[in-house]
């Protein structure tokens, strides 16, 4: 009760504590409110379950209340100016030994970025699941796990310590896995959501190790205590900052479905699109992003850590494209689009473009975040049509939609823009970000990686028009009886369709880059995160590193920035126009792909790869374990003490005759023998 | 040899001839009064040694014997009530009470 009590007084223990820092206000507020909703939401799963009205205020009131404290915070900090981070301590969590961890929130320009981007992406999809969610049973418990969710993430972003951060982490996890599941009747949502559990426990186990390592080397696990002496504790490029980072890179592979760990999120659509939105698009998967941003010192120091995220990122961008060219369920798309932009933010982070990691890591979520809800509203008219006139194909499947547009004005506009923004046209905010990315792979030396990223962002524009146009454009698929039922979706869900397609334009301007500086605020999210990455950019500066002026190819950075726009625009408009004449059949009519599209639309194999190396050999030992170990030798030898234990039992039955005269004589004998024995 | 060794002589011969009637015979009745034969083997042992060792002895044979009675109460009853369903007490033939 204390604890709750100091958690919202605003009590402020700063580490150190000088005048002229910044001091956040109602920090303990930003986590409580979202865990209240989550606890009233919940106790409502239970007794008000019928209810509507409580969870539809509960749920969104409370996030939008969690994100006007992050605001008030926000421009408080602005107002202060580059600071030493704010700490905000509340109570010994662990102290053992040497060992004392605290429950402490840090308050830096990163941290206060992040809470941002997910209380006001959370805000706009709590009020749109309002809509899309209404008519479902579990109402009140699906806005209590979203509220928990918000609660985690915000631990995860605003811990000072890492076991705080591994905290709101798996806290994640577990909401992720309850919201895959959230109709678990369905035996296939359900084991989706245990796959997203279990591999993202595999990357869990290299941020532990890496945890403990950290400790072992720095005797503590806060930011601070880490971050600051680790170039003089840490040589660079040695073997134990190398392992660090490699680990909790691990962790972020799993997190963050970064290749090989990649094969949760496509599944993860299983649960609500909302959910999609939120947590695998905009939130959650972007937590990786955030811990090599966080880390960044770690990584300067360890330059092959760096290549192999760098690598790892754009290899998973480009990867994770080819597959979304060749998918039908239109989620699935998004969810591959999303596991390619988070390859591009690990590619930034990597490289150790950090500001451009975590730029893009906002505009995606504005525009990703878009895109799926915009997704959920075609699914959700396409339900009810389906669903009016008894008919059970798939919504979900983009050769059933076609022409929508002429449906759906508001999401097929707002989709556009999405599409246009994470195409990389210009000036919408996908173009600033994508281009920072791009733009610093190619002038950091890594010229690979920067041509595979430019493929990748083409493709990107390739297949995001490929699903405008299946969806939207063409003739309608969906059969006669079934098109008068389709609707635009209530304002209660295209709201916030604009409010993100508002965002997905103007997000990018932020941060400009200096090349173009016609605008007024040119770079103003790099200056705002200088402080946090200023000793990470110091480490690679030390050790040699220096921008280029000029792209491998040669040439500035704003004809680079024109080039790519308008080869984006290019390939959009032969994709659009070379879709267009390509007649789409219905999902039940399609033949199956074949040869490289095969290869595609079974996303290169992956999942029977991994059924064939892991899953497989590991149900043949178990297997191995029940049959030989458990059944043959456990089984094996409590029975053969059980079968010994009854001959001997069955042994001295003989004895028991039921004759008097035979006791006797053994009575007697006995007694002989025991006198014998005394006597002799 | 005086009293005692005497004594002690016959309790061992009454005993044997107990024992011996318990092994080898058949007849209920009869072990049974073999086996009253060995308690006073025993009781004859006691008084015996009770001229030397103190009047423990005689004070523990009216213990066997107060035994001994009730113990001739239960198994002359338990004799009756085979008898009485067998119509005979051939100890040979009541083997039920096993496993």
């Amino acid at each position: 009760m204390v604890n709750l009590l100091e958690a919202v007084l605003p009590v402020v223990q700063q580490a150190e504590h000088a005048a002229g820092d910044f001091v956040p206000l109602l920090p303990g507020l930003i986590l409580l409110l979202p865990l209240a909703g989550a606890a009233i939401n919940g106790l409502g799963a239970f007794l008000w379950r019928e209810n509507r009205t409580i969870p539809s205020v509960v749920g969104p009131m409370a996030i939008i209340g969690a994100f006007l404290v992050v605001l008030v915070n926000f421009f408080a900090m602005r107002a202060v100016g580059p600071h030493d981070p704010a700490i905000v301590s509340y109570w010994t969590w662990m102290a053992a030994g040497d060992l004392s961890i605290g429950v402490d929130l840090q308050f830096d320009q990163l941290s206060v970025l992040m809470m941002l981007i997910v209380t006001g992406v959370s805000s706009v999809i709590h009020v749109y699941s309002v809509g899309y969610m209404g008519e479902d049973p579990g109402y009140s418990r699906y806005f209590s796990y979203l509220n928990l969710f918000v609660f985690f993430m915000l631990v995860l972003v605003m811990a000072a310590n890492f076991p705080v951060m591994f905290v709101g982490w798996e806290g994640v996890g577990l909401c992720s896995y309850l919201l895959i599941g959230f109709w678990y009747e369905n035996m296939d949502f359900a084991s989706a959501g245990k796959k997203a559990f279990i591999v993202n426990r595999i990357g869990d186990f290299g941020f532990l190790v890496a945890m403990f390592l950290i400790f072992t080397h720095f005797g503590t696990l806060s930011f601070t205590g880490v971050f600051g002496p680790a170039p003089e504790t840490l040589v660079y490029g040695g073997a134990v900052v190398t392992l660090i980072t490699l680990l909790l890179f691990l962790g972020c592979t799993g997190k963050s479905a970064q290749i090989p760990l990649h094969v949760w999120l496509p599944d993860a659509m299983a649960g609500p699109t909302p959910v999609s939105a939120l947590i695998h698009a905009a939130t959650m998967v972007t937590a990786g992003v955030y811990l090599v941003a966080r880390a960044g010192v770690l990584f300067a120091l360890a330059p092959v850590s760096q290549a192999v995220v760098a690598a790892v990122g754009a290899g998973t961008a480009l990867f994770a494209a080819t597959i979304a060219t060749q998918q039908y369920d239109i989620k699935k798309v998004l969810a591959y689009s999303t596991v390619s932009q988070l390859g591009y933010m690990f590619l930034g982070v990597g490289i150790g473009a950090f500001t451009a990691g975590i730029f893009h890591l906002m505009t995606h979520a504005f525009f990703k975040a878009l895109l799926f809800l915009g997704s959920g509203a075609v699914i959700h008219a396409m339900h009810h049509a389906f669903h009016s006139t008894d008919r059970h194909e798939d919504p979900n499947d983009m050769r059933n939609h076609g022409g929508l547009k002429a449906f759906m004005p508001i999401t097929a506009a707002t989709m556009w823009i999405a599409t246009l923004a994470i195409s990389g046209i210009f000036p919408l905010s996908g173009f600033f970000s994508k281009d920072e990315i791009i733009w610093s792979s190619g002038t950091y030396g890594y010229t690979l990686l920067w041509v595979v990223s430019v493929v990748a962002a083409l493709l990107t524009a390739g297949y995001m028009t490929r699903l405008m146009v299946m969806t939207f454009h063409g003739d309608n698929r969906m059969g006669d009886d079934v098109r008068p039922h389709l609707r635009e979706v209530p304002a209660v869900m295209w709201v916030p369709l604009a409010i993100l397609a508002v965002l997905s334009v103007v997000g990018g301007w932020v941060n400009i880059p200096e090349a173009l500086p016609a605008i007024p605020a040119v770079g103003a999210l790099h200056h705002w995160l200088e402080p946090v990455f200023e000793p990470a950019r110091h480490v690679m500066a030390e050790h040699g590193f220096q921008q280029a002026h000029s792209a491998p190819l040669g040439g500035g950075e704003a004809l680079w920035a024109v080039a790519a726009t308008g080869a984006a625009a290019l390939v959009i408009i032969l994709t659009f126009r070379a879709l267009m004449r390509r007649k789409y059949v219905p999902a039940e009519e399609a033949a199956e792909p074949a040869g490289v599209a095969a290869v595609l639309y079974n996303k290169w194999y992956i999942d029977e790869l991994y059924d064939r190396v892991v899953v497989r050999p590991l149900l043949a030992l178990w297997r191995a374990c029940w049959r030989i170990v458990d059944e043959g030798l456990i089984d094996g030898t409590l029975d053969a003490l059980a079968s010994g234990t009854r001959m001997v039992g069955w042994v001295g039955s003989l004895f028991q005759t039921g004759r008097v005269a035979g006791y006797m004589f053994w009575f007697v004998t006995g007694v002989i023998v025991i006198l014998a024995a005394f006597l002799l | 040899m005086d009293i005692e060794g005497y004594s002690l002589v016959l309790s061992a011969l009454l005993f044997g001839i107990g024992v011996a009637g318990v092994l080898l015979r058949r007849n209920a009745i009869i072990i049974f009064m073999c086996v009253e034969l060995m308690l006073n083997a025993v009781n004859l042992t006691l008084v015996a040694f009770s001229r030397t060792l103190g009047i423990e002895g005689q004070v523990f044979v009216f213990f066997v014997m107060a035994v001994a009675a009730a113990e001739a109460a239960v198994g002359l009853a338990i004799i009756i009530a085979i008898f009485r369903h067998y119509e005979l007490v051939d100890v040979d033939r009541f083997n039920l009470l096993k496993w």
